[in-house]
């Protein structure tokens, strides 16, 4: 019986291994839905900046021309992301004290480039967009380069973030079919679906 | 029947051994200061579990410089993967018997 614990333990130690040496298991639930808090907050500001006094459906029929309107936009945006990005470390790294394990290693490192590779270019993609005045299509562009960033992370981090990836993807296309909705689907996008997801993660993670 | 003890794989028998395969398994490459950090053993004792592993020829070694510094990257040989699979087989086999 003794020789079967130890064959068990092996077996045990491998999985764990091989999950953690591909798996970064650190980032939190609740950065999730924390981000897509801000990225609502963030949304409701440009909502007031764009819209006020008309309302959304008064402004489909118009878009976005103003180069100023769009630099606050991007202001906004960055900012969202910027702090998401700080309370996304700040609770991985928190989470990975807990769990023993150092947050910067090559796993964490491979993440990055993961999701750096379809982001980065994506991002380029998008300001070349804004800077020849296709204002439209830059939203479903966001929405769908972030969504392939996730599927293409999803190995490096839990399984279910590849889910994520396909409802931002598919959120991506309808907005594209429908012009000028594009605040609107970005608050679903970052917001709300990243509040569902956060949340999921968390009650299966994180406690 | 085979009696699954002599499937086992004896250089995989320790467990140090074992791990590294089945990072390397896991991942396309892998680096010497990375896989110390992840199976927390000294340089010494990782040194010698992995020139075991070389000698059979389970593993393949790949030295270059970052930065200056030098690198080590270590990979499975399709010799070392299917050691890996048939040594797993062995451990689940032994379970399995003694379970019953």
């Amino acid at each position: 019986m003794d020789q079967n614990q130890t064959y068990q333990k092996d077996i045990e130690s491998i999985r764990q291994l091989m999950e953690r040496s591909v798996k970064f298991l650190s980032l939190s639930g609740l950065s999730g839905i924390l981000s897509g808090v801000y990225a609502l907050a963030g949304a409701a500001i440009a909502y007031a900046i764009l819209y006020n006094p008309k309302t959304p459906f008064d402004y489909a029929n118009q878009s976005v021309k103003e180069i100023t309107l769009i630099i606050q936009l991007l202001i906004i945006a960055v900012i969202v992301l910027t702090i998401s990005l700080i309370t996304g470390y700040a609770l991985a790294s928190k989470k990975a004290k807990k769990l023993g394990v150092k947050i910067w290693d090559s796993t964490s490192k491979r993440l990055v480039v993961n999701l750096a590779i379809p982001l980065v270019s994506g991002g380029v993609f998008i300001l070349i967009l804004l800077a020849n005045g296709h204002f439209v299509i830059a939203t479903p562009a966001c929405l769908v380069f972030y969504g392939l960033a996730l599927i293409n992370a999803s190995q490096n981090l839990f399984d279910e973030v590849r889910y994520l990836g396909y409802c931002e993807i598919g959120l991506g296309l309808v907005c594209a079919i429908l012009p000028g909705f594009g605040l609107f689907f970005w608050a679903i996008g970052f917001g709300v679906l990243h509040i569902v997801y956060g949340a999921l993660m968390f009650k299966k993670y994180d406690r | 029947m085979k009696n699954p003890f002599e499937s086992l794989d004896k250089v995989m028998e320790h467990r140090v051994r074992l791990q590294i395969v089945s990072v390397l398994v896991a991942n396309e490459s892998y680096d010497f200061n990375a896989l110390k950090e992840l199976l927390d053993v000294t340089d010494g004792n990782l040194a010698t579990h992995l020139k075991a592993l070389e000698r059979e020829k389970y593993i393949s070694i790949n030295k270059s410089f970052v930065e200056r510094k030098p690198n080590t990257r270590y990979k499975i040989t399709e010799r070392g993967r299917s050691a890996f699979r048939k040594h797993l087989d062995a451990l689940e086999e032994l379970i399995k018997q003694q379970k019953k």
